[in-house]
């Protein structure tokens, strides 16, 4: 097997993650969510929300006050709230000494699908109780809504006086945020990075009504059924809150403190359709992949899995698939899939927690399968495609993660085991 | 509104506003900032709750008689003495 370029960069240039922190529908911790995706276990659930009524939803059961007082969740947002409990979990796990830690050199980059839309809905239905009276719009309003909100609620949780902020990239987010941390890491701009994504959207009925007005939203009477990607009838988004954080670092800095190693970025790659508001563009995906492994020096049977983006829709699903069969054609090696299927989308979130959930595999060999899939779509067909039953695979050294979003934003990130260090 | 009535509507208030506080040792003689944790954005919530729950309006310049209960108290007895609880 071929060694990825940046074993040939110095170890100040090379970027590892050493903690996960996570709140996804069925897990807590990537612990309980491996088992979970090892085992078929689904986090969608029945859910209700005001105006759009009775529909189902990927909902978050982590403990918001474990990392929080009262005030500050009252205070802040359910993404800020998500975001928090990620990041000091993500420390928790990373060893890192917290209390001796030079916070004015660590960065937080969180990536986003949307932000504000809660919030903004909130006041709006609290106003409509005052007749609009607009002077009973509360004043914390504009810092709820302001796009920098989650990362904000972050460094003030953890006094992290470095930058913060986050990254607006649809449902590419959570890869965008991996990959800027590890950009501003190479910089020097950060020591330490907190990196990945956050999505509070069940709290805006929008997402649902514009989903379903669109045809785009999942139906089904079983609620753990209706997340579908590559079966015959898939019909839709489920849509998901939830978070996942890394701790990421130079493998220099990880190394002489003797961490405890995930991975390395090997490779990434970000770049756009530019062709349509919603409709994916496989070429420009498939373009996504090449970049992503020739940036790492990597042919497509050097891929053990790839984690997919697909979310159950009729042409988003078909269209990924016609972009990894030409991106991994001959390929014997790589296996395919997907995390949706268990908890719904998880929009900002989802690139980073569905790389988690794949992440174990370097040490337990295992793919897990994509479920739901009862009847496969020829459309959806994938050479390895680990459907319903986990898969062993043996030996797994890297694995890449797919995650696309609205306006044709593309994002590709691989990583690599590095033998645990 | 009788002033101990606008006493128990500001606690209720309080205990909203900073819910990981122990409101039952509070000196009412005290500023409620050197007793609880409290800031500025904490302070708009106490006027904004007055104003949609009571349509009590409180001109800015008027937001320091609120510093603490008992001359947040003194402060609306009269304007709040027609409202009921």
């Amino acid at each position: 097997m071929i060694a990825s370029k940046t074993s040939q960069l110095d170890d100040a240039q090379r970027i590892v993650i050493t903690g996960v922190g996570l709140a996804a529908p069925n897990g807590d911790d990537l612990g309980q969510f491996r088992q979970a995706l090892l085992e078929g276990r689904s986090g969608v659930v029945p859910y209700e929300i005001r105006y759009f009524g009775k529909t189902i939803a990927g909902v978050c059961n982590f403990d918001a006050l474990r990392h929080q007082k009262r005030k500050e969740l009252r205070r802040g947002t359910r993404a800020g709230s998500i975001g928090i409990y990620c990041a000091n979990e993500a420390i928790r796990d990373s060893g890192w000494d917290w209390a001796n830690v030079d916070r004015s050199a660590v960065g937080v980059y969180i990536g986003i699908t949307e932000h504000g839309n809660v919030e903004t809905e909130t006041e709006i239905f609290l106003i409509s109780g005052y007749n609009y009276d607009t002077s009973v719009w509360s004043h914390h309003h504009n810092p709820r809504t302001v796009a920098n909100n989650p990362a904000g609620e972050i460094a003030l949780n953890l006094e992290i006086t470095g930058p913060h902020y986050t990254l607006g990239a649809a449902c590419a987010a959570g890869n965008v945020g991996i990959i800027q941390a590890a950009q501003m890491l190479r910089l020097g701009e950060c020591d330490l990075a907190l990196a990945g994504g956050v999505s509070e959207s069940i709290h805006t009925f929008g997402i649902f009504a514009g989903f379903a007005s669109q045809g785009a939203l999942a139906t089904h009477e079983d609620p753990t059924k209706a997340s579908r990607p590559f079966d015959q009838n898939r019909n839709g988004i489920v849509v998901a809150e939830g978070g996942c954080i890394y701790t990421m670092e130079r493998l220099s800095d990880a190394k002489a403190r003797g961490a405890k190693i995930y991975g390395e970025l090997v490779g990434y790659a970000i770049n756009t359709d530019a062709t349509d508001f919603v409709l994916p563009n496989p070429e420009r995906q498939a373009q996504c992949v090449a970049k992503a492994l020739n940036r790492a020096g990597l042919n497509p049977e050097d891929i053990d899995i790839v984690s997919t983006h697909a979310t159950g829709t009729s042409n988003g699903d078909s269209l990924e698939c016609e972009a990894l069969r030409n991106a991994f054609r001959g390929s014997q090696r790589t296996h395919f899939n997907n995390t949706k299927s268990y908890i719904g989308h998880c929009m900002g979130a989802a690139g980073a927690l569905e790389l988690a959930g794949n992440l174990p595999a370097f040490q337990d060999g295992f793919a897990h399968p994509s479920i739901n899939c009862d009847q496969l779509d020829p459309e959806c067909e994938l050479p390895n495609l680990v459907l319903e039953q986990p898969r062993e695979l043996g030996k797994v050294r890297r694995i890449l993660n797919n995650s696309f979003g609205m306006l044709g934003i593309n994002s590709v990130v691989i990583i690599e085991d590095l033998g645990g260090h | 509104m009788a002033p101990e009535e606008i006493r128990e509507v500001i606690i209720e208030i309080l205990g909203d506003i900073a819910p990981d506080e122990d409101l039952g040792s509070l000196d009412d003689a005290v500023a409620f900032r050197e007793q609880l944790e409290l800031d500025s954005m904490d302070f708009l919530d106490i006027v904004m709750e007055l104003r949609k729950r009571y349509r009590v309006q409180i001109p800015e310049e008027e937001y320091g008689q609120l510093a603490s209960m008992d001359s947040t108290v003194s402060y609306l007895t009269p304007k709040m003495a027609e409202i009921a609880k």
